[in-house]
């Protein structure tokens, strides 16, 4: 079985990639360009803003090598999860820039575009139906999480981009697409082994992120044969080692061996990584699963208000010695101000010196900093969400303020308690979401919730 | 010994939005092979050292291929919620760098 070789430009399009890496990366005659664009990494506010993590004019620079290439090579670019989330805003964005760059180059081609989109009505019927599966740990889905939800898609398998390969696509734009997917659809198409070609497709994923030293802004090639594949870097300055790869199989994944995704299981309990040469990594022994019946993924979003907020800072130890006193002072003001006139709102303040990173876990996860040395200065991140912007402008602004000429024990600088690096002082954010779904529903058929569409795109 | 003496990765990162996944990735076989021996990362001494409690600990595993222990936790808040502090919970992995190792 002759092998069929993938070649993996950067870690997300957008972030970019050495023209040396890609044109060698080209002289390997790869059979196709896949390229991962998106992630939930970023959090929830992309997928329900339909805005993009990534800037267009960094996605235009990957694409304007990356589509040409590949034309004239005669092979095929998948893209997966375009424009950062997927959804139907996301794809539009994306396919604005093909078009784009179609137009400046001169190019046309035939375009296949997945959308990922899944409807409200779907979702709440399937939720009547009992077809739908939390994804512990997150908790169990309401109907009016469904409700509340502006943005909700499904994660695709290899089956729509395979379609769309055998449509002829010589570009391919999908929706949420699981992330190995878009490197292995057009190995299992031609009948390479999936749980081989998927594995392959989870380290090229992020590209040079898999070598040592890892980057996320450098190409990466991959070859799937009959009982193996294996990866190699496209740059002098890195290299694929044992370490690297199989370390790669643990990134961003609960268990390393058993690695859920579309229409079943990854099985990594017998595979072997083996250094083939100085820095080509092959393996051996993944193998996939499949479920019955078959799942989809779903992610949704719902809104959880306008967000405003403050940078300011403090260097005065006598203040530092008793923020927490103050702070609490400070809310109390806010709250005795406006609760009850003003609707829900939330005030939190984020103080970088003493927790400020590991906020989230309670009182601190890190002893060992507030006893070794104490920080000589605090920056605050006042943080307020209410139900409208005017809301949390107010909330924000008097929150600031309170704090600024707050009349602290002993205090000695009376002319004003913080430093603040900007004027405006206080920055409007806009709507701000909150992940309200994140589970499996049930769906037998793997191409039903994922429609492709063919066009031509250029003259 | 501290666990940053004798690891040459320890990392943080999301696993979805609800779990943050914890890497260690040892200096050498024989470290790693003590480790998995003496049963040095465990749940109860991991919750400890985040002040969690032990139940939100939901695995440890010690991944052969690399000598790698990987740990996974239920995410505080879901990411990017109200009080978040690491959207992409990639920068939790300080505490773990000093946690003591008895091998």
């Amino acid at each position: 079985m002759k092998e069929l070789c993938i070649l993996s430009p950067t870690a997300i399009l957008g972030y970019g990639f050495p023209e040396a890496s890609f044109i060698e990366g080209m002289k390997h005659k790869p059979d196709v360009i896949a390229v991962d664009a998106g992630s939930t990494d970023p959090g929830p506010y992309y997928l329900g803003a339909g805005l993009s993590f990534t800037d267009h004019n960094a996605v235009m620079r990957d694409l304007s090598f990356m589509i040409p290439a590949a034309l004239e090579a005669k092979i095929p670019v998948i893209i997966g999860t375009a424009g950062g989330s997927g959804a139907k805003p996301h794809l539009d964005w994306q396919v604005d820039i093909i078009e784009e760059l179609a137009k400046t180059k001169n190019l046309s081609f035939k375009m296949a575009v997945i959308s990922s989109d899944v409807s409200q009505e779907t979702v709440l019927t399937k939720l009547k139906e009992g077809k739908i599966l939390p994804l512990h740990p997150a908790p169990e889905l309401k109907e009016q999480d469904i409700i509340d939800s502006v943005q909700i898609v499904g994660q695709m398998g290899v089956e729509p981009i395979i379609y769309a390969l055998e449509e002829g696509a010589d570009v391919i734009v999908a929706g949420r697409a699981y992330d190995p997917a878009v490197f292995a659809a057009l190995a299992v198409k031609n009948g390479y082994d999936r749980g081989l070609s998927t594995h392959l497709g989870k380290i090229l994923e992020c590209a040079a992120i898999a070598a040592s030293p890892g980057s996320g802004s450098d190409c990466m090639i991959g070859w799937v044969g009959e009982d193996y594949f294996r990866v190699d870097t496209l740059s002098s300055a890195r290299k694929c080692t044992v370490k690297s790869v199989a370390a790669h199989t643990l990134y961003e994944k609960t268990n390393p061996y058993i690695l859920p995704g579309p229409g079943g299981v990854l099985n990594l309990t017998n595979t072997v990584f083996t250094q083939e040469t100085d820095s080509a990594v092959k393996v051996t022994g993944s193998v996939f699963e499949p479920s019955n019946p078959n799942y989809v993924k779903l992610e949704g979003v719902k809104s959880a208000g306008f967000r405003t907020v403050s940078i300011c800072a403090t260097a005065d130890p006598v203040m530092m010695n008793q923020i927490d006193n103050i702070i609490a002072a400070v809310k109390d003001r806010v709250k005795s101000n406006f609760a009850g006139s003003i609707g829900d709102f939330k005030l939190d303040f984020k103080i970088y010196g003493r927790n400020g990173v590991m906020g989230i876990f309670e009182a601190g996860g890190f002893p060992q900093a507030n006893q070794d040395s104490k920080p000589h200065e605090f920056c605050f991140i006042i943080d307020a969400v209410a139900p409208t912007q005017e809301a949390a402008n107010t909330i924000c602004s008097f929150a600031r303020s309170t704090l600024l000429h707050y009349g602290y024990e002993g205090r000695i600088s009376t002319a004003g308690n913080l430093a603040f690096p900007f004027s405006p002082s206080d920055f409007k954010v806009g709507e701000v979401f909150e992940f309200s779904i994140y589970h499996l529903m049930e769906a037998p058929e793997p191409l039903e919730h994922f429609k492709v569409e063919i066009r031509r795109c250029g003259k | 010994m501290k666990l940053i003496e004798i690891a040459d990765v320890i990392r943080s990162k999301n696993s979805g939005p609800y779990e943050i996944t914890f890497d260690v990735i040892f200096k050498t076989r024989e470290l790693y092979e003590r480790v998995c021996e003496k049963n040095a990362i465990n749940k109860e001494n991991f919750a400890k050292l985040y002040n969690i409690p032990v139940k939100n600990v939901m695995e440890v595993v010690h991944f052969d291929p690399v000598g790698a222990v990987k740990v996974t936790i239920i995410r505080p808040i879901p990411s990017g919620a109200f009080g978040e502090s690491d959207v992409y919970g990639a920068q939790q992995h300080a505490p773990l760098m000093g946690m003591d190792i008895d091998i």
